[in-house]
């Protein structure tokens, strides 16, 4: 495939076809710049924005047809990854709210998944220090499990990304939660070997309860997960033994949705 | 001291079991032999100011998250428990702190300071005397606090209140220090209370300076002319005229080291893909017709040894920042570090020194910090443990960066503004640049002030902002502030111009601060412009989208005057030309005598050579350093197409990383270095052109072109001032310039770190090991078609590509066994450029399956982590290398760390046209890839090594391993 993300293009109908992206960036933020290169290649219109200009309403969320919260270490990951970030965001909350109630799809990766937890946009648990005691980097496959219906993880059986995080160990609320999670089927993604299988450390990288690598809410446009997929969109970015480009297809997903 | 009340609020992990902190402690109490029933830990989050329930509510909701953490105290407290609070010291940065003032401010309670800490429970009897042990080994004495007390004791609330900085009205004391008429032992030891580090020739010249002028300076102008004289800023052993000597050799005089060898070389070689050499912040390289890539390595060693966390978290800073300052954007992170052996024994340990483990532990975490959370991927490094490092530890910090060619501007205009962005100026890192430059003793452990912690948000917000400045035009010059502070950056960039500045609009974050400190102040996380006054409102715009303070304190004027003032009132007056060129010139004295002994007693015969694979690949310099390495992140920004880590397992050393800088291309950088001061021990001139030698090696190795490749010098050295060690950095440094002539690689920039010197309680001062870093970076012309180093395919060949020679003198085996060596690996300089063209035209034609550098260890190391990280076997007859002198013995043909050679492996159908490829360049076929799980290597048909990998594999992987247990 090839690795050259295509330019967008300006002719009016293109852009129709052509759903806008939000990425929505704070201080600290340091994955926007891959973001923005996987959506674009993903079929979308990408806009970065700084979290201020949202708050100052300089931008406003029912222009967009897609929001996606990206990694980095928002507010230097302070008094918890991801908390000063939400805490901000409530601010707009119930546009959120509405945003998401209109069907439309919201990705936070990694420090966005961390925000969209705190948000509350995502439940049943928190996403807490790895069990290493230390921020990791590796490459980790995923399995998607069979009951999960999320549009946004279509077509994805087996996947490999890498993993960059320090907070990323899944804990649920407690034992019941996780199992309505697994039932209800928002678990989107669980750590796994290279041949699907469960397994101890470095399988699951942090130590997540349940080997939660992805949460999806209820209605399965919101999804959140630590793995970076707008690292694995292109050839060459992934290593031996993995299919190069993996990751886009959460990103074409996440645009078809916002195509409706 | 502030009269605020304190309200504090304990965070308390629930899982306190995979707690990191809850974890060091019990270390440190099984290290104390004791074993309470229980420990715990939470951060400590303090806030003073006017309290209300509302506002406990407001901070409790911003600091807990219940699913992880709970407010308040662990178990219910027996009346044996023990607690213990650290808390930064006043002024000392607080990042997290900061966030939550901030926050609370946003969220209606104005007014208020927040600090960070954390505070640990004990639960259990234990004696008071190992709480107290306990509770120093926690704390890092440099930056934080520490107090203990049982349970049942109530809080000192001075205590807390002793971490905020105490409310202080601004000083604007400026002092004139009488100079006329000081005799040369007076000004010495003015000089020695000031903490100038300027040596009495330069106190003499400035003395006379305003003599001339009938006055005597103010401490603004001392302090000024002290930073921008000093060995950091000026690097005034590199430019100073030195008779250096060789008995048997002769004399000879050198007029400007530097100049004479490491930048002659790049005017030789004169390649026109070089922009920038020496000149900026940076040197710079042309990537392809649109854009250019920089590459900058620096050193925070001293910081690092005292606190190793924080030193070597502002050494990232600083070199990330050095890279903005040439209009770049960071693409990748690089890091060499040298430690001491990790099981040095406490009592071994000289006065003051932080045990290796420690500075081990925190240097790495302090790097992984910085980088991580700016969001740079660290891509290539290396650690090095010898016992020379023990006191003085080396930190080694790299940044490359990427821009559109052309667009840095570097010439300030009369009448621009002096704009300063970022960070607030503190106390923090005063005398940085002048502590960098003296011999670290004793005492200035307790020095606490050098020392700086820095806040990577604030970084990453001005890395967000200055792209769009530069695109738009929208500065005329920009430098970072680093040692030495404004006097430095304003210093510097005012030369030609002149400046005058006013203090009191430098943004501070407290008051009290002397003209001279806030001048000197080498608080984080700045950067220094030129800003035309038209282009001022639009470039303050984007720094405020950013969140970025940035404020204009001066003008450029033109009349060559560096004028500062305080409150308007004028506090220094400098002329710019003598505070830039009336440095007295510097003569030095050197002399190298090197060791007689030519023969080489080889290794022992009948040495069992599988046993030493073995212990070779469990040394820690050789083993696996995946420990290290995973705790940096190296995919962010998607670029990392050669990683640190390959093959199936993604356990294999790339010799280098690959980076693809520009998405829309398939043009990538490689990135790698070269070190080894072992070699320096015998003769530095061999160490330097083996270190530029091996850097080349390595991004060769993984497909860059030996013809586009950059090379950057760093030298850490003992005291340049002593005949002897400068002898080895005049060696040193003429072993960079042959080794650059005869492989056409220029010198793109360098650095220097001298006077790492401990003195020792007795008086006399031990130097470290002469270290050169030779930092690489080179074009790949295709990524596409990058090497990787792990074995691919049973069946497949396996060539040795170079000559090997009897090389064993400062060999990895040779320390192992307690040998003694006279003669350093051997260069062969007219044919090695030979070697690497060749290895690169086999890479463009698509004939490389695997290729490895080999270095420490030779041969034989190298096979074991091809394989180890193939997970195939390897078959080698040692009988078949390539050899440089006859009668080598297949001890040293194994283990011999001859330069220039490479490891390839090609499949059978290719193998012809690589030989026809290689041509006379030295090369044999001396193996092939196996199916069976094993290192075999036969002598005469005999088998003299037979390992498993698997076992090879755990030897390699542990030993630092267990250092993270």
């Amino acid at each position: 495939m090839s690795a050259i993300a295509s330019r967008p293009r300006t002719t009016l109908a293109r852009v129709r076809s052509r759903p806008r992206a939000l990425v929505l960036r704070a201080p600290g933020t340091n994955c926007n710049r891959e973001t923005v290169i996987a959506l674009g290649m993903a079929g979308a219109e990408v806009e970065s924005v700084h979290l201020e200009r949202l708050l100052a309403a300089a931008c406003d969320l029912d222009d967009f047809g897609l929001v996606v919260l990206p990694g980095g270490f928002s507010f230097g990951d302070h008094l918890g990854a991801g908390a000063l970030w939400a805490h901000r965001l409530e601010a707009v909350g119930e546009a959120l709210d509405r945003f998401v109630e209109s069907r439309r799809p919201v990705l936070g990766i990694c420090n966005g998944f961390q925000a969209l937890l705190r948000l509350g946009l995502l439940t049943g648990g928190g996403l807490a220090p790895n069990a290493s005691g230390h921020f990791e980097c590796r490459w980790i496959w995923m399995r998607r499990p069979d009951n999960v219906r999320s549009p946004l993880l279509d077509s994805i059986d087996r996947i490999a990304m890498p993993i960059g995080h320090g907070e990323g160990r899944f804990v649920a609320k407690d034992a019941a939660s996780l199992a309505g999670l697994q039932v209800r089927g928002e678990v989107g993604l669980v750590y796994c070997d290279a041949l699907g299988n469960p397994g101890g450390y470095p399988v699951n990288p942090n130590g997540s309860n349940g080997a939660v690598a992805a949460l999806t809410n209820a209605g399965g446009n919101v999804l959140g997960l630590m793995p970076h997929p707008e690292r694995n969109v292109s050839a060459g970015q992934a290593p031996a033994g993995r299919e190069d480009g993996a990751g886009l297809t959460i990103f074409t997903n996440a645009v078809r949705m916002a195509r409706g | 001291m502030s009269a605020d009340a304190v309200w504090a609020l304990e965070v308390v992990p629930h899982d306190q079991d995979v707690d990191p902190h809850a974890r060091a402690l019990r270390q440190i109490l099984c290290d104390l032999g004791t074993h309470p029933a229980g420990v715990a830990h939470g951060r400590l989050y303090l806030v003073a100011g006017p309290q209300s329930p509302r506002l406990h509510a407001a901070v409790r909701d911003l600091c807990v998250d219940p699913v992880i953490a709970k407010p308040g105290s662990v178990a219910p407290p027996s009346a044996d428990d023990w607690l213990i609070e650290i808390l930064p010291h006043p002024g000392v940065t607080d990042a997290e702190g900061d966030s939550l003032g901030q926050a609370l401010a946003r969220d209606g309670f104005p007014g208020l300071r927040a600090r960070a800490g954390h505070r640990y429970h004990l639960h259990g009897i234990l004696p008071p005397s190992v709480v107290a042990s306990a509770a120093r080994r926690l704390a890092h004495a440099v930056v934080e606090s520490v107090a203990w007390r049982p349970v049942s004791c109530p809080v000192d609330l001075d205590w807390w209140r002793q971490a905020f900085m105490p409310d202080a009205s601004p000083d604007p004391t400026v002092e004139t220090i009488p100079l006329r008429g000081l005799d040369a032992t007076a000004l010495q030891d003015l000089g020695a209370r000031k903490l100038l580090s300027l040596p009495l020739q330069d106190l003499e010249a400035v003395r006379d300076h305003f003599a001339a002028q009938d006055r005597d300076p103010t401490d603004v102008e001392l302090e000024t002319i002290a930073q921008t004289w000093s060995e950091h800023c000026a690097h005034r052993t590199f430019k100073a005229t030195i008779r250096h000597r060789e008995p048997g050799a002769g004399e000879l005089e050198i007029e400007g080291l530097l100049k004479t060898t490491i930048m002659a070389a790049t005017a030789e070689v004169n390649r026109p893909w070089v922009l920038s050499a020496f000149r900026d912040n940076a040197g710079v390289i042309a990537f392809d017709r649109d854009h250019e890539i920089s590459f900058k390595v620096e050193t925070h060693n001293h910081p690092s040894a005292l606190e190793p966390f924080g030193g070597a978290n502002t050494g990232v800073g600083g070199v990330v920042r050095d890279v903005l300052g040439v209009s770049a954007e960071p693409i990748a992170n690089t890091d060499v570090l040298c430690f001491g052996p990790l099981d040095t024994p406490a009592e071994t340990l000289p006065p003051g020194t932080l045990p290796p483990e420690r500075v081990y532990t925190g240097v790495v975490a302090g790097i992984a910090d910085y980088g991580n959370k700016m969001g740079i991927p660290t891509v290539n490094g290396a650690t090095l443990f010898d016992e020379g490092y023990v006191a003085n530890p080396l930190v080694f910090c790299g940044t490359v960066g990427l821009a559109p060619r052309g667009r840095h501007p570097t010439q300030p205009q009369t009448g621009d503004l002096i704009v300063v962005a970022g960070g607030r100026a503190g106390r923090d890192g005063i005398h940085g640049a002048t502590f960098s430059s003296d011999v670290l003793g004793v005492s200035h452990a307790e020095l606490g002030s050098v020392v700086q912690i820095g806040d990577p948000i604030v970084e990453k917000r001005l890395a967000d902002a200055l792209p769009r400045g530069r695109d738009l035009g929208l500065y005329n010059a920009i430098t970072d502030c680093g040692a030495g502070g404004l006097s430095s950056a304003v210093g510097e960039m005012a030369s030609d111009l002149g400046a005058d500045v006013e203090l009191t609009l430098v943004p501070l974050k407290y008051d009290g601060l002397r003209p001279w400190e806030i001048w000197l102040s080498e608080s984080q996380e700045r950067m220094v412009l030129a800003v035309p006054l038209e282009s001022w409102p639009a470039l303050q715009e984007i720094f405020a989208g950013e969140g970025v303070e940035a404020t204009a304190i001066g003008r450029f004027t033109g009349d060559g005057r560096l004028r500062v003032r305080y409150e308007g009132a004028v506090v220094a007056d400098l002329d710019c030309e003598f505070l830039h060129d009336g440095m007295p010139p510097r003569q030095l004295e050197s002399v190298w005598a090197s060791r007689r002994v030519e023969s080489s007693p080889g290794l022992p015969a009948g040495i069992d050579l599988g046993e030493l694979l073995e212990r070779a690949i469990r040394d820690a310099n050789v083993a696996s350093k995946e420990p290290i390495v995973r705790q940096y992140d190296h995919e962010v920004q998607g670029r990392t197409v050669g990683k640190p880590f390959v093959g199936p397992a993604d356990i294999g050393p790339a010799d280098a990383a690959v980076l693809r800088p520009v998405a829309r291309s398939w043009r990538g950088i490689a990135v790698g270095c070269g070190v080894n001061p072992w070699y320096g021990e015998i003769d530095p001139y061999a160490m330097a052109l083996l270190a530029v030698d091996e850097a080349l090696r390595n991004v060769v190795a993984v497909g860059a072109d030996p013809a586009r490749t950059a090379v950057l010098d760093n030298f850490c050295w003992g005291n340049p001032n002593l005949p002897d060690r400068l002898g080895g950095l005049v060696r040193a440094a003429q072993g960079c310039h042959d080794a650059a002539v005869a492989l056409r690689l220029p010198f793109i920039s360098g650095k220097d770190s001298l006077f790492n010197e401990y003195r020792l309680a007795d008086g006399s001062s031990r130097p470290i090991p002469g270290t050169l870093l030779i930092s690489a970076i080179g074009v790949v012309p295709d990524t596409r078609r990058i090497s990787s180093m792990f074995l691919k395919r049973p069946g497949n060949a396996v060539y040795l590509v170079g000559l090997t020679g009897h090389d064993l003198g400062g060999s990895l085996v040779q320390r192992l066994l307690g040998i003694q060596e006279s003669r350093a690996p051997v260069m062969r300089l007219a044919s090695a450029r030979r070697v690497f063209g060749a290895i690169h035209r086999a890479q463009r034609k698509g004939l490389i399956q695997a290729c490895h550098d080999l270095s420490e260890g030779g041969l034989a190391v190298a096979a074991a982590e091809m394989a180890i990280a193939g997970g195939h076997g390897l078959e080698i007859d040692v009988g078949a290398v390539p050899v440089a002198e006859p009668e080598l013995a297949d001890s040293t043909r194994l283990f011999a760390e001859s330069p220039t050679r490479f490891l390839v492996e090609v499949t059978p159908a290719d193998a012809p046209a690589l030989e026809r490829l290689l041509g006379r360049t030295p090369h044999a076929r001396i193996g092939r890839v196996l199916d069976s799980p094993h290192l075999q290597v036969r002598s005469e048909g005999e088998v003299v090594i037979d390992a498993n990998i698997e076992t090879l594999r755990s030897r390699w992987q542990s030993p630092l391993t267990e250092v993270a247990r």
